[in-house]
């Protein structure tokens, strides 16, 4: 591992995104339209609001990072660019980091547009600070990173990488307790949401939602996040392979 | 033309029993060959036969190899022989969304030239491929050659000992073509450079030292091209080809004429000479 190949790794991912202005304008422009959508339909019911709009911040940049990386990586499978610098003096964890950076960059302004909106002109509310909500973000638009780039090594085409983003991410987006509390579910799929990742970025959203200071809860599970988004993030570095078939 | 590898010189890519299993099928069957260090060496057969797979085991990148291929007296494969060999795909394998000159830049990068010394190698590759007036133009935007040439500057930036390419010059028109070529005697003959070069086109085995010549995972000859005309009293290496394909065929009656092969080869008619042992 080098910190200059991880470095030159992020910055080419970078440069790449900038030959796209399109899709950095709609990763950084929907969440921010979406949740102004989601302000008008909640009219007058500001208490719910801040709570579905707080879940919601985290859970943007992971649904986009995931769709991201995805699709960047599985075409660097299919284009060979892949086979490429596995062939020469590049380790594993260069290229990964080198994604989790440019992403992780992106998920950055993504998550504190939205943030800073939701804050500032939709006069969301939460007890903590602000910052606790935009490290949920990022941590969570990790995971989504990590995700993303495990599940391409899953799919031969774009469109099945596509298809794997409502079939890992919307179960999770069903129990994560956004739309009714975890513990008012079926015990089995209470069981189930605990071990979903994304249950734990909402935790840590309610967390500041409700609680003015940095819980012991808040942090257990920022710590349950990250370590979800190493761990499959090592579970994508196996799926890289030197030799294929 | 004369094999320009030093006597000297361990081959730079030597195989014995080599052997690659897809799909429960042997698709390259036990071969045996070197590739002398220094030379443009010619992989030549159909497409289908296993050129790439070849390829591809040699620099590392296939699953499933047995037997043994030793690369730059190393163990096919090793981590130490990333710095030192230039692979290049059939399809170019650049990025299509960033300019050619930030392709180059990168990839320089992941093979550690140091960032002063980066730009110079850069243009040197670019020059090398006589891409330098699009060193700023988006890749995606360029022609399928000029995208494989991009893909070829790339390997030449690491100043490898060497080079693999698998069909560098497909789709390329004469010009370019004949420069490639030159170019990669260039890099044999002042930088001692080995290249492994596949076609399926025969008519390039002329410019090659030396050529593999093959056939359904199968290994038909090796040697020099006035070797193998010599071997099988052919003209053409398109002749020798199919001289020794007919003999692999029919191996007791071998060196008897097929009236409809003649055709194919009425440049030696009359010469069904007798056999030579280039026939791995």
């Amino acid at each position: 591992m080098s910190p200059a190949r991880t470095l030159a790794t992020a910055r080419r991912v970078l440069r790449q995104l900038r030959h796209d202005p399109r899709t950095v304008a709609l990763l950084l422009l929907v969440p921010v339209l979406l949740l102004t959508l989601l302000y008008y339909v909640f009219d007058n019911r500001a208490a719910e609001f801040d709570r579905i709009g707080s879940s919601l911040l985290g859970i943007f940049p992971m649904l986009t990072m995931f769709l991201v990386t995805s699709i960047a990586t599985l075409r660097e499978r299919t284009s060979g660019t892949l086979e490429r610098l596995l062939a020469m003096p590049l380790a594993k964890a260069d290229l990964l980091l080198g994604y989790a950076l440019a992403f992780g960059a992106l998920a950055v302004l993504q998550a504190g547009l939205v943030t800073g909106l939701a804050v500032w002109l939709l006069g969301l509310t939460v007890a903590g600070s602000p910052w606790l909500l935009l490290l949920v973000a990022v941590l969570t638009a990790l995971l989504g990173t990590a995700m993303g780039l495990f599940v391409s090594a899953f799919a031969a085409s774009e469109f099945q990488a596509v298809q794997f983003m409502p079939a890992f991410v919307f179960p999770q987006l069903l129990l994560c307790g956004l739309f009714t509390p975890r513990d008012t579910m079926q015990p089995a799929l209470e069981y189930v949401s605990n071990v979903l990742p994304m249950s734990y970025s909402v935790n840590a959203a309610q967390q500041v939602l409700e609680h003015p200071g940095v819980t012991g809860h808040y942090l257990r599970d920022l710590g349950i996040v990250a370590g979800v988004a190493l761990g499959v993030l090592v579970l994508g570095a196996a799926t890289l392979r030197r030799r294929t078939a | 033309m004369m094999n320009k590898s030093a006597p000297g010189r361990e081959p730079a890519v030597r195989a014995a029993g080599l052997t690659v299993v897809r799909g429960g099928a042997r698709v390259i069957d036990g071969l045996d060959f070197t590739v002398p260090a220094g030379s443009v060496t010619g992989l030549l057969g159909p497409s289908g036969c296993g050129k790439t797979t070849l390829m591809r085991a040699i620099v590392g990148a296939q699953a499933r190899v047995s037997g043994t291929v030793e690369v730059l007296g190393r163990p096919g494969g090793s981590p130490e022989l990333r710095h030192r060999l230039g692979y290049v795909t059939q399809d170019p394998s650049v990025y299509r969304d960033l300019t050619v000159r930030q392709n180059l830049d990168y990839f320089a990068a992941v093979l550690g030239i140091p960032r002063p010394r980066r730009a110079a190698a850069v243009d040197g590759a670019l020059t090398d491929v006589d891409l330098g007036a699009k060193a700023d133009a988006l890749t995606g935007a360029l022609s399928g050659g000029q995208r494989s040439r991009v893909s070829l500057a790339v390997a030449l930036l690491g100043t490898p000992e060497l080079l693999v390419l698998d069909e560098p010059t497909v789709g390329l028109d004469p010009v370019l073509r004949r420069d490639l070529w030159n170019l990669f005697h260039r890099l044999a003959d002042e930088r001692g450079t080995t290249l492994l070069i596949s076609s399926h086109v025969m008519d390039e085995a002329d410019r090659c030292h030396r050529l593999l010549l093959m056939r359904e995972g199968a290994l038909l000859a090796q040697g020099s091209p006035a070797e193998l005309r010599e071997a099988t009293g052919s003209a053409t290496i398109e002749g020798a080809f199919l001289r020794l394909v007919d003999r692999a065929a029919r191996p007791e009656s071998a060196g008897r004429e097929e009236p409809e092969r003649r055709a194919d080869r009425e440049a030696d008619a009359g010469n069904t000479g007798p056999e030579g042992d280039t026939a791995a």
